[in-house]
């Protein structure tokens, strides 16, 4: 005869015996113990399949930070002439890539200053408002300081990468977009 | 000579294994944003070890699974 273990039978869930249990449980037994290894198991296989995912996530910012690099530097590329902004005013330009929208503030006679126009928490367009010195989100209230593009108020906590400019024969130019902000 | 697990020694060990998976994975979620986050700003040298280390939380998941269905087989 085979000796079974008491953890080899079908317990039911309040302890008692088979035969005691309702019709419904003794036509659908459930083996509890069984059960909870089982869901504990599979939860568990799909937390290894979710830190598989997150080492894919890495090895992608580790491809992406590889094509950026391969990019090398942006090309010098004229804006605007200074007469087409004044004092206060701003233009958006495309700088480097199509995509990737900036805004030009003129803060002065012959000072610039030109920001990439995504806003460091959720990609918003940020909007220039000369007269409080700032680059304001409206998205999330977040602003940035119009000087530094360092944020000064809001979710953002990243600076807005700056636009290097030059101004030579009464054109400004941007020559070079500030990759590293932290 | 190899004792023989019961469905409790199995159960205890999975919830043991479980928890640790757990852990490991939320630092690797801790990992990705910190390092979306440096990427976003333009600093590069955090990606190259935080995908190492990233690699290696998920080969040690890996072994404990590997553990589990070894177990399972027994």
């Amino acid at each position: 005869m085979i000796r079974q273990e008491r953890e080899h039978f079908t317990v039911p869930p309040d302890g008692g015996r088979p035969e005691d249990q309702p019709m419904w449980r003794q036509d659908f037994p459930i083996d509890w113990p069984q059960d909870n290894y089982v869901s504990r198991r599979d939860f568990t296989k799909f937390m290894v399949l979710t830190s598989l995912a997150f080492t894919f996530g890495q090895f992608w910012i580790l491809g992406r930070n590889f094509l950026r690099k391969q990019r090398g530097e942006p090309p010098i590329q004229p804006v605007a002439s200074v007469d087409q902004v004044p004092i206060g005013g701003s233009l958006s330009f495309v700088y480097p890539e199509a995509h990737d929208t900036c805004v030009l503030v003129r803060t002065g006679p012959e000072t610039f200053v030109a920001y990439n126009q995504k806003c460091t928490h959720l990609a918003c367009a940020v909007i220039p408002q000369f007269d409080q010195g700032r680059l304001y989100c409206p998205c999330h209230v977040g602003s940035f300081d119009l000087e530094t593009g360092s944020p000064t108020a809001g979710p953002p906590r990243r600076p807005l990468p700056k636009i290097n400019l030059e101004v030579r024969g009464g054109i400004v130019y941007a020559t070079g977009a500030e990759v590293k902000t932290v | 000579m190899k004792r023989r697990l019961t469905p409790e020694h199995r159960t205890t060990i999975i919830y043991g294994i479980l928890c640790i998976v757990l852990i490991i994975v939320m630092l690797q979620l801790w990992l990705l944003m910190a390092t979306m986050n440096a990427y976003l700003g333009g600093d590069e040298s955090v990606i190259w070890p935080a995908a190492l280390a990233s690699l290696v939380c998920f080969t040690l998941n890996a072994g404990l699974l590997w553990y589990v269905y070894r177990m399972d087989r027994r």
